[in-house]
């Protein structure tokens, strides 16, 4: 295949006007000595031909499996109207808006997506995105790093341990003191974070619902912070905001997010959607592009890239990040998604999952030998303990095309026969009836 | 045309949900509830489809027209790349499953495709070993900077610097910044274009970490010193990182690994055609020589002897985890289709193209614009409007005018080594026609900066907005359309 229009004609004339006999003599630049052969690369393909062998290889995943897994990932159900409109062209094969006349829709887009954000995390102002929920964490932590001029961080072991460990990646080289602080009962253990605050602490990390689910109001942690000038920053998870106490309601200062919940597909883990929100008194540390409502020089509203003095283009080494191509076409998915559920459809969506995770928790609960941890509410997922490790019941269940959730011995010491429940609003009565009798057929046999 | 907020109409809904099938229905309790209902959208579908289309309207995409903006290769987005990317197979795939018992058993087909594409991409550049993981282009080189960091942290060398051209992409010092380094530019020769290899010999030293390149550099110059480059740095034993934003240019022509470069990045939305969305989300490959493989990120995708694939993520000396998955797989998965259509001649054959068509139009401008550096160029080049600016056409009155006859502007005002540039990147699928088209309006506006250098002010004419005012934008910061103006 090949999409090339110039015939060989037209390159002769074309060469004749560079002054070159050859093609070749385009690339004399490059010395002899570093000029490689021929690539050893399978043959070209027609567009048919690949078309088939893709569908083979894509044929080769288990995508169909019942789906009881989340961790921070979820498979929501996303509206037609969501890829139609996130597939025309005019969005999807233009690039940033470096030229606001010709930029105007994807412009315009950004603004009302930094306000979608804004008015779901009750926030003053959120940027126009960063690459994935744990990169927006990463980016905070330097974000408030840079504010205070502080070098501690406190994490509490709540947060999504991906995130943790893309935390701990990203600050390698630089001198950052953390301090992991575990979860009682799955829930924050705020005695032991407000004792680890000293006057080098920057900022605590919090996470609301945390990876095990439970929901949380830190609404203390984050009065005790700011009497030290300490920075609250709390990932979410942008379906349960429709219900939950806010970010902003509590005071918080930096929220990150994954918006893949938000009519993004889960892809195998990308592309998605990091979201940031924060204060307009730290909007200049803030990273990532931003849009500005303006006039033109008509005195028309108009929308351009704006305190773009903080970025890498501009700023240089002294940037507050170094992202550039950012996650666009993702953020204008998730605004046609907000679009479309609005106000009544996020919470009925936010509704069932909560009403369906209620139901999965009943009746696995119910089964001899599992137990539902129930120490503090949940959102829409739940930890179950299992008289059997998880993955044994985990291995039985996906040769009946479940996956029953995610086994938390992956992730924390100790915690081999728990296993992590996730329900969202795509699972039914009946699917979830065959997770607790598959279980049950399992542990009871 | 007003924001979406002001086009509600309460009670109003775009999407019916399923009726709930459980009687469950736990109250949320006081304490961790929200004080009011979020002031979402209450519109229709067609409300809200009407809405984005009219937006699309409003913005120009490579579908519309020639986009010719220099370093972002702008090149069309072949439409099957589409339809694989909404395939279900891969679609619906939930990212945690290899964290199950065999559960890389239950993706072996995105895993294959991982792997073959970390085997092409490596086989493209000549590197030893890739990783996918990296978001974005300058995701990668922040990723290979904290590789060069592992890497010296390894021999215990204790290093300090990392020397950038100072015609580099932002993101080069910043992403060094953020692994830790300080950054010093190295100036290019003015003659050449080319980094000045004399500098770099003086400031390169013991305390050097890692020398960044782009070659093709911005100017669109193949730096043909890159051997000396390279011996430079390997002799403080310090790495050369390549930026591979400008690989489109010299695809089966060049390969970065034999020239002994330690570590690369491949924009995957520039050189492999997949689409630039707006503004992402792309993909930032980064591909390493053998003796840098075990630093790369977690996991690593390996192929079993009975041909099945694995994650691994027993890397002990690995930097750890850059994206939480396994990168942005649906770009990937379009980059390795990209390749498969093209083949090996195919691949060349962009190259050939993108370098044959920069250059027409570079001979094609050259006598109405000055050319700072007028020798064969790459894939793009740059041009200078400082004749047209002595009249008072800058580059954005022509970038501007150039909007009015239907095109895409260059990228202006970068390179920074260069006054008033206009940075030309035409790409390989662009026919003769659009070419010419180009040319003729570029040389009516530069015959008009002569004559008539006041039309300019209130170009574009023929767009919605013209020339938003940034500093009002910036001044009186509104970001955020507030709920009592809906």
């Amino acid at each position: 295949m090949s999409y090339i229009s110039n015939t060989a004609a037209q390159r002769e004339a074309m060469l004749k006007v560079c002054g070159k006999d050859s093609i070749e003599a385009l690339f004399e630049g490059i010395p002899p000595s570093l000029r490689c052969g021929e690539l050893d690369l399978p043959h070209a393909r027609s567009e048919m031909e690949l078309r088939g062998f893709l569908r083979d290889i894509a044929a080769r995943n288990y995508s169909h499996l019942t789906n009881f897994m989340g961790g921070g990932f979820y498979d929501h159900f996303i509206p037609a109207a969501v890829d139609a409109i996130a597939s025309r062209s005019e969005f999807y094969t233009a690039y940033t808006p470096y030229q606001p006349e010709l930029s105007q829709g994807t412009l315009q887009a950004i603004y009302e997506y930094q306000t979608q954000i804004c008015r779901l995390t009750d926030m003053e102002v959120a940027n126009a995105s960063l690459y994935d929920g744990g990169s927006a964490l990463c980016e905070a932590c330097q974000m408030a790093l840079n504010a205070t001029g502080r070098t501690r961080i406190v994490m509490d072991s709540g947060i999504n341990p991906v995130y943790r460990t893309m935390v701990y990646t990203y600050t390698a080289n630089l001198s950052i003191d953390f301090k992991e602080v575990a979860v009682v009962h799955g829930q924050s253990d705020r005695q032991h974070i407000v004792d680890e605050l000293n006057g080098e602490t920057a900022a605590v990390i919090l996470q609301n619902p945390n990876f095990f689910g439970v929901i949380d109001d830190h609404s203390d942690i984050v009065s005790r912070c700011h009497e030290r000038g300490i920075l609250v920053i709390q990932s979410v998870y942008p379906v349960a905001m429709a219900v939950l106490k806010t970010p902003g309601e509590i005071g918080v200062d930096i929220v990150t997010g994954e918006g893949q919940s938000l009519g993004i597909p889960l892809a195998f883990g990308g592309p998605y959607l990091g979201f940031m929100a924060t204060t307009r008194k730290l909007v200049r540390k803030m990273p990532g592009r931003l849009v500005g409502r303006t006039v033109d020089r008509n005195g028309d509203e108009a929308f351009v890239l704006t305190l773009q003095a903080r970025e890498q283009h501009i700023r240089r080494e002294k940037a507050t990040s170094n992202i550039c191509t950012n996650e666009a076409l993702c953020a204008l998915r998730a605004h046609a998604y907000l679009s479309l559920l609005g106000k009544h459809g996020l919470k009925e969506v936010a509704r069932l999952c909560r009403a369906k995770a209620a139901y999965a928790a009943e009746r696995l609960d119910a089964i001899r030998g599992v137990e539902v941890m129930r120490s503090n509410p949940t959102f829409n997922e739940f930890t179950v303990r299992l008289p059997i490790p998880a993955g044994d019941l985990i291995g039985i269940l996906i040769e009946q095309d479940i996956a029953p959730g995610l086994p938390l011995g992956r992730f924390y010491k100790g915690m081999g026969d728990y296993l992590l429940v996730a329900v969202t609003e795509k699972r039914t009565k009946y699917e979830i009836g065959m997770l607790a009798e598959a279980v049950e057929a399992v542990l009871c046999r | 045309m007003p924001v979406v907020f002001r086009k509600c109409v309460p009670g109003r809904r775009g999407v019916t949900l399923p009726a709930c099938d459980v009687s469950n229905d736990p109250a949320i309790p006081p304490e961790y509830r929200r004080g009011e209902d979020a002031e979402l959208c209450e519109l229709s579908e067609l409300d809200v489809v009407r809405h984005f289309t009219e937006l699309a309207r409003r913005n120009f995409g490579v579908d519309s027209g020639f986009y010719p903006l220099g370093s972002c290769t702008m090149k069309y987005n072949p439409k099957i790349l589409e339809e694989i990317a909404r395939m279900p197979g891969f679609v619906d795939l939930h990212p945690f499953l290899p964290q199950l018992r065999y559960g890389g058993m239950l993706t072996q087909g995105a895993l294959q495709v991982i792997y073959e594409l970390e085997r092409l991409l490596s086989e493209i550049t000549g590197m030893a070993e890739f990783t996918v993981h990296p978001l974005a282009g300058a995701h990668g080189e922040l990723t290979g900077m904290m590789i060069v960091a592992a890497y010296h942290r390894d021999r215990k060398n204790r290093k300090e610097d990392v020397l950038i051209p100072d015609e580099a992409h932002g993101t080069n010092p910043s992403s060094a910044t953020l692994a830790g380094y300080r950054t010093r530019p190295v100036r290019t020769n003015r003659e050449t274009g080319m980094l000045d290899t004399v500098e770099l010999e003086k400031m390169a030293g013991p305390q050097t970490a890692a020398i960044m390149l782009t070659n093709p550099n911005t100017l669109g110059i193949f730096n043909s010193a890159i051997e000396k480059v390279v011996e430079i740095a390997h002799r403080h034993d310090a790495l050369v990182y390549y930026d591979g934003a400008n690989l489109n240019a010299v695809l089966g022509k060049f390969r970065p690994g034999d020239a002994g470069i330690d570590i690369v990045h491949v924009n995957l939305h520039k050189t492999f055609a997949t689409p630039h969305g707006g503004g992402g989300p792309g993909a930032g490959p980064v591909g390493v020589q053998k003796r840098l493989a075990p630093f790369l990120p977690i996991s690593r995708v390996v192929k079993r002897a009975d041909n099945t694939y694995m994650l691994d993520y027993d890397c002990p000396k690995s930097i750890g985890y850059i994206s939480p998955f396994y990168g942005n797989f649906l770009i990937c998965l379009r980059a390795y289709a990209y390749i498969l259509l093209l083949g090996a001649k195919g691949l060349v054959e962009v190259s050939e193209n993108a370098v044959l068509n920069a250059n027409f139009l570079m001979h094609s401008l050259k006598e109405d614009y000055e050319l700072p550096y007028d020798r064969t160029c790459m894939h793009e080049f740059v041009l200078s409007a400082v004749r047209q600016a002595e009249r008072g056409v800058h580059a954005v009155d022509i970038a501007k005018a150039l909007i009015d006859e239907g095109l895409h502007p260059p990228t202006v005002y970068f390179p920074l080594i260069v006054k008033e540039a206009l940075m030309i990147e035409p790409t390989e699928a662009e026919s003769k026609e659009t070419l010419e088209a180009f040319v003729a309006a570029m040389k009516r506006i530069a015959a008009e900066a002569g004559e008539n250098p006041e039309s300019f002010q209130d170009r574009p004419r023929t767009t919605p907005v013209c020339r938003p005012d940034e500093t009002k934008a910036a001044r009186e910061l509104d970001v955020n359309a507030p709920v009592s103006r809906t």
